[in-house]
């Protein structure tokens, strides 16, 4: 089914994509495969193993289904302090 | 008020500090992490952090509260730049009040760790020789989080 989701890109995600966020529509079984989907189309080198996944602000999971509507983060290995 | 905070503009450690007052506090200890002219061999001119902020700020307020459950510590709080820094400046400080300074100490080291591995910011680096990169080291996400 498709469902139309907001993904937040960051830090060199953002970069490789061009954009801080794009809306879109999807029918990505789960999380994982919507990374793969997006990964394909802007060329992310990062694979998802090193990735974490969040939705509407808050951490998910890579095996949870795409819920229409949705703001999506893909969180790339984290550098702060 | 969050004891967690993402901040735009340069921190006043001051008021920070003030608020872990406490009468039954014998122990203080803080953190603060700097910009260094380096980084792995390469000199550094200057870096920006940049946040997830929605998410950073939920994530480090669950840090601060976990840290204080873990070590019994009487208050605790973080603060994060993010923005453009300079060599020198202020990029993150972490601050604990206890009764003694063993838990003064290992709380504010806890709470640390756990940000740099676990609150989503990002280090852009910019080098002397004009090159500029974001820092994404591979890491173990820490058991039990994601959920």
């Amino acid at each position: 089914m498709m469902v139309r989701v907001t993904l937040l890109y960051f830090a060199s995600l953002r970069d490789a994509a061009g954009a801080a966020s794009e809306t879109l529509e999807s029918d990505a079984s789960d999380l994982a495969a919507l990374y793969a989907e997006t990964r394909l189309r802007h060329g992310f080198a990062l694979p998802s193993e090193h990735l974490r996944v969040a939705v509407d602000g808050a951490f998910a999971a890579w095996t949870d289904a795409v819920r229409d509507g949705t703001e999506i983060a893909f969180i790339p290995p984290v550098s702060g302090g | 008020m969050n004891r967690f905070s993402i901040a735009a503009g340069p921190v006043d450690v001051a008021p920070l500090r003030a608020r872990l007052l406490h009468e039954r506090a014998g122990a203080f200890a803080a953190f603060e992490g700097w910009v260094r002219n380096h980084n792995d061999g390469r000199p550094v001119a200057g870096l920006r952090y940049e946040a997830y902020v929605a998410l950073a700020e939920a994530e480090g307020e669950r840090i601060v509260r976990e840290a204080l459950e873990r070590f019994g510590a009487l208050d605790a709080c973080c603060v994060h730049r993010v923005g453009d820094l300079a060599i020198g400046e202020l990029a993150v400080w972490v601050g604990v009040s206890a009764a003694h300074r063993d838990v003064a100490f290992d709380t504010c080291r806890w709470i640390i760790d756990e940000v740099k591995s676990r609150v989503p910011i990002w280090k852009h680096e910019r080098y002397l020789d004009g090159q500029a990169d974001w820092l994404h080291p591979r890491q173990t996400h820490p058991a039990g989080s994601g959920d």
